[in-house]
């Protein structure tokens, strides 16, 4: 599904990621955990194409293709879709209306005749249950006066309805409180499959209580320093970073 | 108005005028009210009047004579068409009636043929337009729509239109410009709005590319009446959109929206003045516009707090969104203040489009033109969505953003 190979990125010209090595495998779920700046969220950016984020070295292959040469909605046409850590408000841009363009230039590059209005709708209101939002949600404008809680289970209700192959959620779960951090890890269970595969980012092992992942993995100062199955992260947060940072302090 | 006319007198008047516009001349850039704008393509020339032109079929999908209460649609300043009507509110032809008792009383009285020499010049030459009247608590259903169509190279006219609306009367009136050549329109509306009036006004301007546009909306407000006139440009090559307030009553309320979109070479000067003259009136004003190429923009918007006016409430926002590096936009709110107790307040932005949200839409999978589009739409949408009469909030959907900005 994606095979990340020596990547060397950052932004603005100051290198973030100094050598990441990564294979997703199809229906795989994998964590990618580390301290502030190991540069996380720099890889998640870099995966959907955000502008100013530039690559210096290394590959991304994505289902065969290289990755880095799509312009970003490509990417989402592709099936790659990014779960932001801070997800903009939009006034003025109803959310219905977003999503079912969004949904539909999907379709269309991929040959599917676009929903209609009504078809749309259906779909919304089925996927809205996931996430426990309420319709009223819909037509407001995008991310308009929501919480931070309530963004991010928009976030979750569009991965929902755009069905993506690879969905990469960048620190979803800060500033979830329990009973918000529960439905989001509901809502991407849902969507696990053998068709899906799922990167999640996150500081901390908490969401990955309720979204077990297949393999974890330590990004340290823009390098995957250390991986290994779901008992890392538990490992992780027992002992915290500083452990991971003493023991590969060699290879520095 | 400082010329009182003993004989209210339509000849007199025009005569009037006539002189005013020989003395006053074509304004010129040194003069301050002027001093974004350079008239002297519009000086440079020889106008003619026309009315034998007959409009290209393509206006036709400007008319919204199946769904307005009544629409009167002036081909190069002259009446070509008129349809519909309701109860309670007389719509006439404006050279046909120079004898009603609220043309006698009203015309010429508010909008300044005494300073203003565009004015002046179309009170000297108007050939037509719309007399307007809702009687005292007429509610008419629907809304009246006034289409002007300019036809041709060097053909001028010269529109001129009164809305009266009765105590406690509510009128909604839409005025819509199109055209196709290098015309030249001036037009001039006064609008009166008596004790506990409400009047909805909506001015269109999208006339031709090549075409010279300059227009007068002048609102008298009496007591406790409540008026919104929105002011929307989007068509000619250099234009002079200007809306005069006077708050004459105690406990009158305005709106004043605007929005400007341009793109090549377009000049579009919007010009406002809300003059508080009596306590307790509220003006919100909020003008937007969105540039592109080579396009200039100027907002200049003055708020006048007479001393009289104690408790007066008044916002001025211009809000702009820059699509080009070369396009410019002038923003000059002002406030003039001659009272302590009032709340006023003023600002003018200036912007581009927001890389995040263009991110955010494209990592859905909306292509680069679709997202900007939205955005551009977006947004315009605050002053778009509030227009109330639904087939023109359609058309200036399409209008702001033509390839799928709209909901």
């Amino acid at each position: 599904m994606l095979e990340i190979k020596n990547l060397h990125a950052g932004i603005d010209g100051k290198e973030i990621l100094h050598g990441v090595n990564l294979r997703v495998g199809t229906g795989e779920v994998h964590a990618i955990m580390g301290p502030n700046g190991s540069g996380k969220s720099t890889l998640a950016n870099v995966l959907a194409g955000r502008p100013r984020y530039g690559v210096t070295a290394g590959s991304v292959t994505y289902a065969g293709r290289d990755l880095l040469t799509m312009p970003p909605e490509e990417r989402a046409r592709e099936g790659v879709f990014l779960a932001m850590q801070y997800p903009v408000e939009i006034p003025g841009v109803n959310n219905v209306y977003f999503l079912k363009a969004a949904l539909n230039a999907i379709r269309k590059h991929h040959g599917e005749e676009e929903l209609d209005a009504m078809e749309f709708l259906q779909l919304a209101r089925e996927k809205m249950k996931l996430v426990d939002l309420d319709e009223s949600f819909m037509n407001r404008g995008v991310n308009e006066g929501f919480s931070g809680g309530e963004k991010k289970r928009n976030e979750i209700f569009q991965m929902a309805v755009l069905d993506p192959k690879l969905a990469i959620l960048d620190e979803t779960d800060s500033g979830l409180d329990i009973d918000a951090l529960r439905i989001v890890a509901n809502g991407v269970n849902t969507l696990r499959s053998e068709r899906h595969s799922v990167l999640v980012i996150t500081h901390y092992q908490r969401l990955l209580k309720y979204l077990i992942p297949d393999f974890v993995h330590v990004l340290a100062e823009g390098r995957i320093v250390k991986s290994g199955r779901k008992e890392l992260a538990e490992e992780l947060e027992q002992k915290g970073y500083e452990w991971i940072e003493q023991e590969v302090a060699p290879v520095r | 108005m400082s010329a009182v006319i003993e004989e209210h007198d339509l000849a007199t008047i025009r005569e009037q005028a006539a002189q005013r516009f020989h003395q006053l001349g074509w304004p010129t850039p040194e003069m301050e009210e002027w001093r974004f704008t350079n008239v002297a393509p519009i000086e440079r020339v020889e106008w003619k009047t026309d009315g034998d032109a007959r409009p290209p079929a393509k206006f036709g999908v400007v008319s919204l004579r199946t769904r307005a209460l009544a629409e009167l649609v002036f081909i190069n300043g002259r009446l070509a068409d008129t349809s519909g009507g309701g109860a309670g509110v007389e719509i006439l032809p404006i050279r046909e009636a120079a004898a009603h008792p609220a043309f006698e009383r009203h015309y010429a009285r508010y909008a300044d043929y005494q300073h203003h020499a565009f004015t002046a010049l179309n009170t000297a030459n108007a050939q037509d337009g719309a007399l307007i009247v809702a009687a005292e608590g007429a509610k008419p259903e629907g809304f009246i729509h006034l289409l002007f169509i300019g036809v041709g190279d060097g053909i001028w006219s010269h529109p001129r239109n009164l809305i009266v609306a009765g105590r406690n009367a509510q009128i909604t009136v839409v005025e819509t410009f199109v055209g196709q050549g290098n015309y030249f329109t001036n037009a001039v509306t006064e609008i009166v709005a008596g004790e506990g009036a409400v009047v909805d006004h909506c001015k269109i301007e999208r006339e031709s590319v090549d075409a010279f546009h300059v227009g007068t909306v002048q609102i008298h407000q009496e007591r406790a009446s409540n008026v919104v006139a929105r002011s929307i440009a989007t068509g000619g090559a250099l234009v002079r959109n200007e809306v005069n307030v006077a708050l004459s009553g105690e406990g009158a309320n305005l709106t004043l929206d605007g929005l400007f979109v341009l793109g090549d070479r377009q000049h579009v000067d919007n010009h406002t003045v809300i003059d508080h003259v009596r306590p307790h009136c509220d003006s919100l004003e909020l003008y937007k516009g969105i540039l592109d190429g080579r396009s200039r923009g100027i907002f200049d918007g003055l708020i006048i707090v007479r001393p009289d006016a104690q408790k007066t409430n008044s916002r001025q926002v211009n809000r702009n969104l820059l699509l080009s590096e070369t396009a410019i936009i002038d923003s000059k709110p002002t406030l003039e203040i001659h009272n302590d107790d009032v709340k006023c307040s003023h600002g003018s932005t200036i912007g581009q489009l927001d890389q995040d949200s263009m991110f955010y839409l494209r990592a859905r999978g909306l292509g680069e033109a679709e997202a900007r589009n939205l955005l551009i739409y977006a947004f315009a949408s605050e002053i778009v969505e509030r227009v109330k009469v639904e087939p023109v909030k359609e058309q200036l959907r399409a209008l702001v953003a033509p390839n799928g900005g709209a909901r």
